[in-house]
């Protein structure tokens, strides 16, 4: 007999007995068996209201002996033997008990999927030649799975609303909606912005959105990554690419410092959609809208593809040996004390390992990065507008990130600072360094992705990769340590931040043997105490807990609470 | 009964046992609370405020007293699943949104003697430790509704409601709640949900038991009008006395709504199980109309299973397995459910041979397409669905295999949703093509078998 624990229950599932913690829902207890009960309104992250009836199962009990009988004998595992219920149940919102048996086949759990698909599609348009959601839909996968591959239903299907914007982002056809609910719920649960409804009765239910208002919440694109069907659309991916021509990426969005992992899809090196990846300890399911379309400038006609030299008034393409020979002069003839280094906390902890060797290397009196703050919007976004500002204090080893900008900006008008080195930073438009005052130094180095008001200023101009294009470590405001990974490849002659900084300093009389991002992490394993023992590999799609930093993230704060109160599963 | 005269051509038929409707039709009655007073009334709320609570809930369970909505539930044991550990408040819902087609006992009741569904409510809110009820009266009976709001500022006036009641310390306030004019209002939870401001989503069960998680997640106890009109005559005669009524396990008498094709339809308050179906066709109803033959009966509301005239139903186990026709069917819960059907909520649906089946059987699809409330797929889709297929076999346009694909769409709601809205809206087409088919099949074309239905809407999907 197997030993019982006092929270684990004995569960069958499809004939094979497992222990599961008591109360988990039939669905869950039946994914760690390894079995998948189809579904369409269950979503582990909102309520349960059990309305697609696609995960009904087959449910039973030890049977209840009539009074004065004897009680069932168990098994010699211990096992009761099990009363099957003539009822189906639903998987997603039952939860288990002692000696239950949950059988996911057979005929009564078949037939009831064969239904439930055939009742589904009896009103759906079929258009899944026309249809975004094609090649991911649920009804697709579930149809040929589950399905009964022919309809009977000959009759004229309910005609509803198509093609209707419910918000700035979305747009919604009615008659492709399973009624899930599931985007009602989100708005409701996890929004806060209950503007989603279903009006009408019957088979001529209709989502809705309230009259007078839209869905326009920062978060609205969420519920098109949760409808399971094709009703809801989002107007910057409509039409533009099938998803099953598109390569997925794992990475990290880096507009804030919350690092919500994503997954980059990507065809022929353009990137034409991102969606959050789930992370139940950075960002649950969800991302912002305004960081999910925050990509469409990686393919600016603004992209630098060349390293320029300044001639005269005007910049001049140039070799990479010959920018990087240029910067070399200048800086060579300079005592460190006159040259200063402004990084970027949106640089990875790669990047700032390798500028942390580039400082010494120079002996640079003057180091800092640029700070970004906005307001936290007590959801996901972090009030520090940078990924990696935690990396920053720790790699390059800045107290405070962002505090010498006025001291640097100082020396230049002082004439103690000569030379700038700026990486990945506009200092013109983002750190408040003026044109004139770049104008006052001997030297000015810039690596940026994007053609800016710095590189106007600047004698040699470098292009760097955007964060979709290289690969590296960030460390969140959490303090988790999290992989950014390359999604595409960069336009021309851009290389990596790291590969910049590292030639650099080879061009000015250095040497590192450093040849690959991951000879950065063994260095940072080997440097940083806090990555002591790390390696590259276990970092993985989601990341580690690194160091310490007190920091929330308010959405997982209420998610926490939800899960505790048995809302939802989480 | 004596010394009461009822209206003229509305005198009860000496068959009837008349408790609940006991005023009802009455002449010199009215709904004013000194016309109750005079005849005794709240003498059993002040009877009641003086008992230990689980007194009157053991007095009612002793009864046997059956719920009169719909599903029969024994009233006592459902008080009794308040969790005694609760510390929520506790709710009582009276049920008045009577909408089973083929029912219309409680509106009568609210019509012409609110008071004593007030004073049923009262003890049931002593007896449960509800200080907060609510009438939840369906959107089409406005009348009704005023009725009962006159009722109760008369009670509270008198101190039947409202703080400290007859010095008991017991406070109790009741509430009008009208609906807006939904069927699905009626299922305990979607009333609830309705009773919240959203939309009567019936809740899943486990875990929404509105005993545990109801109203507001409190505790809350949902009964019919006419069950809780009951509540003051057991207390008045006590459990022993009413249960004598009726049959063993069918205790007391309910109200049964006849109508169709009989002489005389209307409502008629008999002992449970002391009538037949005969009795209640013949003697109560004055018989079917001239020439006619029954053709079947629905027999508790318009989502019972029909029973077909000329059917033969087995009763009984063993020993005690008898063979009855439709006329011998005593009018009780379990023989009811025995020959396959209900007593739902009392209302008999006569029909007789110049009845079309398909007619009858659109005419209860149409109902339940419109009332579908759309949450969960089987019927939302279904029902519909159902709908549509008996719209052609009235209309000439189906083919004998629409039979076959009704019947399976009907098999594919049943048992499957969300809430008994799924058995009731498939029951009726269930038992209809499985009592009726040779007439349904009559009523199609073989020649229709495997056309296309909705050409229309092919070719103007293809672009043509």
């Amino acid at each position: 007999m197997s030993e019982i624990k006092t929270d684990l229950v004995d569960v069958q599932i499809d004939g094979a007995w497992h222990q599961f913690p008591k109360g988990m829902r039939m669905i869950e207890a039946c994914r760690q068996a390894g079995v998948e009960v189809p579904h369409y309104c269950y979503h582990p992250k909102l309520t349960s209201p059990g309305n697609c009836r696609m995960c009904l199962v087959e449910m039973g009990m030890p049977p209840r002996p009539a009074p004065g009988a004897d009680a069932p004998a168990p098994d010699e595992n211990g096992h009761l033997p099990i009363a099957w219920m003539p009822r189906p149940v639903i998987a997603c919102a039952n939860t288990i008990g002692p000696n239950m048996g949950i059988r996911t086949t057979g005929p009564l759990t078949e037939e009831c999927r064969k239904g439930v698909m055939e009742l589904l599609l009896a009103n759906h348009p079929l258009d899944c030649p026309i249809c975004d959601q094609a090649g991911e839909c649920s009804l697709q996968e579930f149809s040929v799975e589950h399905g009964k591959g022919e309809s009977r239903f000959r009759e004229r299907k309910v005609k509803k609303p198509k093609n209707v914007a419910v918000g700035p982002r979305i747009r919604l056809d009615d008659e492709r909606c399973i009624m899930c609910s599931r985007c009602i719920r989100f708005t409701d649960e996890i929004a806060d912005d209950p503007v989603l409804g279903f009006t009408d009765r019957g088979s001529h239910t209709v989502l809705t959105v309230y009259p007078g208002r839209e869905l326009a919440n920062n978060y609205s694109l969420n519920t098109v990554d949760i409808c399971p069907v094709g009703a809801l659309t989002s107007n910057d991916f409509r039409f533009q690419m099938r998803v099953w021509f598109m390569r997925e990426t794992n990475t990290i969005d880096t507009n804030c410092a919350t690092g919500c992992n994503i997954t980059v899809f990507a065809r022929e090196n353009k990137i034409y959609r991102i969606t959050p990846r789930q992370n139940n300890d950075v960002n649950s399911d969800w991302m912002p809208d305004s960081h999910r379309l925050n990509f469409h400038w990686i393919e600016s006609e603004s992209r630098l593809t060349d390293p320029l030299v300044k001639d005269g008034d005007h910049h001049r393409l140039a070799s990479w040996s010959e920018a990087l020979a240029t910067a070399a002069d200048k800086l060579s003839a300079l005592d460190g004390s006159e040259i200063a280094v402004i990084a970027s906390a949106r640089m990875t902890n790669e990047e700032l390992l390798i500028v942390n060797r580039l400082v010494k290397h120079l002996k640079a009196g003057h180091v800092d990065t640029v700070a970004r703050v906005g307001e936290a919007d007590g959801y996901l976004i972090s009030a520090d507008r940078n990924p990696n500002t935690n990396g920053v204090k720790l790699v390059l080893g800045l107290e405070n990130p962002g505090s010498q900008n006025e001291a640097i900006k100082a020396g230049i008008e002082q004439g103690r600072i000569k030379a700038v080195i700026a990486l990945q930073e506009n200092l013109v438009d983002d750190a408040g360094f003026t044109p004139e005052l770049l104008g006052k130094l001997d030297f000015l180095l810039s690596t940026y992705p994007l053609a800016n008001a710095t590189a106007d200023a600047s004698d040699v101009v470098l292009p760097g990769a955007s964060w979709a294009e290289k690969s590296g470590t960030m460390i969140n405001a959490t303090g988790r340590l999290q992989r950014l990974n390359k999604a595409v490849d960069a336009p021309g002659q851009t290389l990596e931040p790291w590969e910049i900084v590292r030639d650099l300093i080879q061009a000015t009389g250095g040497g590192n043997g450093i040849y690959a991002v991951t000879d950065l992490f063994k260095q940072l394993a080997a440097d940083v105490s806090e990555f002591s023992g790390l390696t590259w590999g276990q970092i993985g799609d989601l990341g580690v807990p690194l160091i310490e930093t007190g920091v929330t993230i308010p959405l997982l704060e209420r998610e926490k609470q939800r899960i505790a109160s048995g809302l939802i599963v989480g | 009964m004596s010394g009461i005269s009822y209206k003229s051509g509305r005198v009860p038929h000496a068959k009837e046992h008349r408790v609940v409707f006991r005023n009802i039709d009455r002449e010199g009655w009215d709904t004013s609370i000194a016309t109750y007073l005079s005849e005794g009334g709240y003498e059993q709320l002040k009877k009641a405020l003086a008992l230990p609570k689980q007194e009157i809930i053991d007095e009612v369970k002793k009864a046997g007293l059956r719920g009169r909505g719909g599903a029969g539930f024994p009233c006592g044991v459902k008080w009794g699943f308040i969790p005694p550990t609760n510390t929520k408040p506790v709710y009582l819902i009276c049920n008045a949104d009577e909408s089973e087609p083929g029912t219309f006992k409680d509106r009568y009741i609210l019509h012409q003697d609110p008071h004593q569904l007030i004073e049923g409510m009262a003890i049931a809110c002593f007896a449960v430790g509800a200080s907060l009820s609510y009438i939840y009266i369906r959107e089409e009976f406005p009348e009704a509704a005023k009725i009962v709001e006159k009722a109760i500022a008369e009670a509270h006036e008198k101190g039947f409601l409202g703080k400290n009641i007859q010095g008991s310390g017991f406070d109790l306030e009741i509430y009008v709640h009208r609906g807006a004019g939904a069927y699905i209002c009626g299922e305990e939870t979607g009333l609830i949900e309705s009773l919240e401001g959203k939309r009567p989503y019936p809740r899943i069960k486990p875990p929404y038991f509105p005993a545990a998680m109801g109203l507001y997640l409190c505790p809350t106890i949902v009964n019919n009008v006419e069950t809780l009109c009951h509540v003051k005559h057991i207390l008045e005669i006590g459990a022993d006395a009413w249960s004598k009524t009726g049959t063993p396990n069918n205790t007391g008498t309910r109200i049964l709504c006849v109508s169709g094709d009989v002489q005389k339809p209307g409502y008629f308050e008999v002992e449970v199980g002391k009538v037949t179906m005969g009795e209640v066709i013949n003697d109560l109803c004055g018989g079917l109309k001239p020439g006619r033959e029954l053709k079947a009966v629905i027999p508790g509301g318009s989502s019972a299973k029909v029973l077909r005239a000329d059917e033969v139903f087995t009763v009984g186990r063993g020993d005690d397995a008898r063979q009855l026709t439709i006329w011998d069917i005593p009018m009780d819960f379990d023989t009811l459910a025995a020959c396959g059907s209900m007593a739902g909520s009392g209302g008999v649906i006569v029909i007789d041979d110049s009845r079309s089946i398909s007619w009858v059987l659109n005419n209860i699809n149409n109902f339940y397409a419109h009332e579908s409330c759309g949450q969960c797929t089987p019927c939302r889709e279904g029902s519909l669905w159902m709908k549509k297929i008996t719209d052609r076999v009235v209309a000439g346009k189906a083919s004998p295999s629409d039979i076959d694909t009704l019947y399976g769409v009907a098999k594919n709601i049943d048992g499957r949703t969300i809430c008994a809205f799924g058995e009731a809206c498939s029951w009726p087409t269930e038992s209809f093509v499985e009592k009726f088919r040779d007439e349904l099949v009559s009523d199609t074309r073989p020649e229709l078998e495997g056309a296309i239905v909705n050409a229309e809407t092919l070719t103007a999907a293809a672009g043509l």
